[in-house]
């Protein structure tokens, strides 16, 4: 059965760690690196990339739009 | 499956639009602002509109507007971006004009440019976030401050009895014969965004139609203004602003949309 | 073939702005200019230049509908009196810090405040000491009759868009109210939307045609050095003015002994005052500034070898007098006369006056 799974790219120094795309990703993905950028802002990244499935909601929420998606279909 | 195999050209689902620029948002953390940017840009992209849109900042925070939009923007006096749009959109009338304005400039003091561009039917699109305070100066009082709501200059909170009621001022334009969509929206989910999104698609098409303004209100929020973080404000916004600022379609096709 | 007519000062400027091809007027009624947006509104425009004429709801939105349309590169003016002239100072000041060509019209009358309906020249500081706010000059346009007023239109547009800067033309009550005869020219074509788009490609807002990057109009530079630049950038423009565009009218002052300095319709008084003194054997001249900015500081430094005294005659308490006092720096007498309030002065009045101050004084 064909199965759809999906991945980010955060663009790391253009985030600034709002998380306003925490709550919209359904699998609860992402989270908000330890790590800090240039400006000091904790960046966004899958904490779980297994389980993103591409759907966009966070690309398409995010204010400053770092967050690039891409999704492909795997057989199971 | 490693990561590495998803992200390839041909994966690409969603990347934001070409026609932002790639200034660093001046906005705050989590301003619903950059993403109704983003909304607002990926409309004129897709629709291919590029070379006849002319959008008008205000003066607020999206005074930048045109750091950010890769389009060509006039910069307009504290609220007269109306009569700015108004006078492009009649010198030029094939093209699409819109505005994109702050609750301070558009219900404060462009109140009377916003009225009667509204009144003349002009044919234009008015973008208009509300986010009921003054962003770019720090948080003050505006015409659509809540009750109760404070704000550096209402620090114990909106009194109405001596600083009036929020001004619904796309209900109070909406009556306006020259109004033909009005229409109220949010930015801070996936599901908003997508409204929202149409909302402004059609507003854009509609301008072919010359059949009168569209105005699309976004309801947002404000971090610093608010002194909340991102989320939290977005939570507020959602148990206090859309109460008394509803969401959803407030004419259309030049036909009010009766609520019960 | 030029065409005479007689008319009003108020018509002429709207008949030749609608032969010069200006593609819209923003108005906004107000006494004593409104027949300029009336006679525009009876002529049609739009059916026979394709004009725009639009009747806004204040002065503040006539101006910035004025900066939106001139921001793509279209031919345009507005028009008003004083207290509309004081509204529109901050779109004025926002058109000159985002160099944007276009065509002011104040048609002066008498103030502070209300003030009256009657002809004044009360205006001229806020013309040409910038009557909005920051670093900035206009370059103003004095009228002194009907024919003035209708070629001044195109003049204007030519300053405004060789400087990529707003023009005023500083008219009165009576200017613009008086009837004359006046040779209006032929109609000129308007620009079309290819041409602007030629002509204005590098700066004008009309959509970003053939890919090009964007335009932006903006008056706004958060960063001071940026600041700086663009006010030295406008103050470049205009030294040049000062250079290249300068207009004055001398009458008489080869043997002059007394120079009068008047624009507008006090200019015209003055005439007749110096036949006046003339007959009485007192070798008056006139020195009428055409442009109040820039101003003919050299010529009247250069009168100073040959005068014993300058009357400044303005219809105000004394504005224009305190710049002929720093052209002259004090080589000789500068004094002032001129009724205000709306009255006029007369010929013999200013006479009395020059003699009064200069003379036996």
């Amino acid at each position: 059965m064909a199965k759809v799974i999906g991945a980010i790219v955060v663009d790391n120094e253009r985030c600034k760690g709002c998380e306003v795309c925490i709550p919209v990703c359904g699998p609860d993905v992402i989270r908000m690196s330890s790590e800090v950028n240039l400006k000091g802002y904790h960046y966004a990244y899958m904490e779980t990339p297994q389980e993103c499935t591409g759907c966009t909601n966070c690309g398409i929420v995010c204010p400053d739009g770092a967050i690039t998606v891409y999704r492909m279909k795997v057989e199971d | 499956m490693d990561i590495k195999d998803i992200i390839k050209p041909e994966n690409l689902v969603y990347k934001n639009t070409e026609l932002m620029t790639d200034n660093t948002l001046s906005y705050c953390p989590g301003c619903g602002h950059g993403t109704a940017h983003n909304v607002l840009m990926g409309v004129i992209e897709e629709m291919g509109i590029v070379e006849d849109t002319i959008g008008v900042a205000p003066v607020g925070c999206s005074v930048l507007a045109y750091e950010f939009m890769d389009i060509d923007m006039q910069q307009a006096a504290h609220g007269r971006a109306p009569a700015v749009a108004t006078a492009i959109a009649r010198t030029w009338p094939d093209k699409y004009v819109f505005t994109y304005q702050g609750d301070g400039d558009l219900a404060a003091i462009g109140t009377a440019e916003t009225i009667h561009a509204c009144n003349r039917g002009e044919n234009i699109v008015i973008i208009f976030v509300n986010n009921g305070i003054y962003g770019m100066t720090g948080g003050q009082m505006a015409p659509t401050t809540l009750p109760n709501m404070p704000s550096s200059t209402s620090p114990y909170g909106r009194d109405t009895a001596t600083t009036g009621f929020p001004l619904k001022i796309t209900e109070l334009v909406a009556n306006l014969p020259g109004v033909y969509s009005a229409s109220r929206h949010a930015v801070h989910t996936h599901k908003h965004v997508r409204k929202a999104k149409k909302a402004i698609e059609k507003a854009f098409k509609d301008t072919r139609l010359k059949k009168g303004l569209s105005i699309i209100e976004i309801v947002s929020n404000c971090n610093s203004g608010w002194k909340m973080q991102p989320r939290q404000s977005n939570t507020w916004m959602e148990e206090n602003m859309f109460p008394y600022y509803e969401l959803g379609d407030i004419k259309v096709n030049g036909k009010l949309v009766n609520k019960q | 073939m030029a065409e005479l007519k007689l008319m009003k000062g108020n018509e002429a400027l709207a008949e030749a702005a609608i032969r010069a091809g200006v593609d819209a007027y923003f108005g906004y009624p107000i006494t004593p200019q409104t027949e300029i947006i009336e006679y525009l509104m009876m002529e049609q425009p739009e059916k026979r230049t394709g004009m725009v004429v639009l009747q806004a709801e204040s002065e503040v939105a006539a101006i910035n509908m004025v900066y939106g349309a001139a921001g793509t590169g279209k031919r345009v003016f507005t028009s008003s009196s004083s207290p509309g002239i004081s509204l529109k100072q901050e779109g004025i000041s926002y058109m000159a810090g985002a160099e944007i060509p276009a065509v002011v019209v104040n048609v002066v009358r008498g103030g502070p405040g209300l003030g009256t309906i009657q002809p004044s020249q009360a205006d001229y500081f806020q013309s040409v000491k910038g009557g909005g706010h920051g670093d900035y000059k206009l370059y103003v346009l004095a009228p002194a009759s009907v024919q003035e007023m209708a070629d001044f239109v195109e003049d204007a547009f030519d300053i405004a868009f060789k400087y990529m800067a707003p023009v005023l033309i500083l008219s009165d009550g009576l200017i613009g109210q008086m009837m004359e005869k006046v040779y209006l020219k032929e109609q000129k074509p308007r620009w079309t939307d290819e041409e602007i788009y030629k002509m204005h490609n590098d700066w004008a807002t009309f959509g970003r045609k053939n890919g090009r990057e964007r335009n932006i109009i903006t008056s706004l530079d958060l960063k001071s050095e940026k600041m700086e630049k663009r006010v030295h950038r406008l103050y470049k423009k205009y030294a040049q003015m000062e250079e290249e565009d300068l207009r004055y009218e001398t009458i008489q002052c080869e043997d002059a002994e007394y120079i009068i300095v008047a624009y507008g319709s006090s200019a015209r008084i003055a005439q007749k005052t110096v036949d006046l003194a003339r007959a009485k054997g007192i070798k008056v001249g006139l020195l009428r500034p055409i442009t109040l900015f820039p101003f003919p500081k050299k010529q009247l430094m250069e009168l100073t070898k040959q005068v014993k005294g300058i009357l400044s005659v303005e219809l105000n308490t004394g504005q224009m007098v305190e710049d002929v006092r720093l052209a002259v720096e004090h080589k000789v007498p500068v004094e002032h006369f001129g009724r205000t309030g709306g009255i006029i002065h007369t010929p013999e009045e200013i006479l009395e006056a020059l003699q009064q101050k200069l003379i036996k004084g």
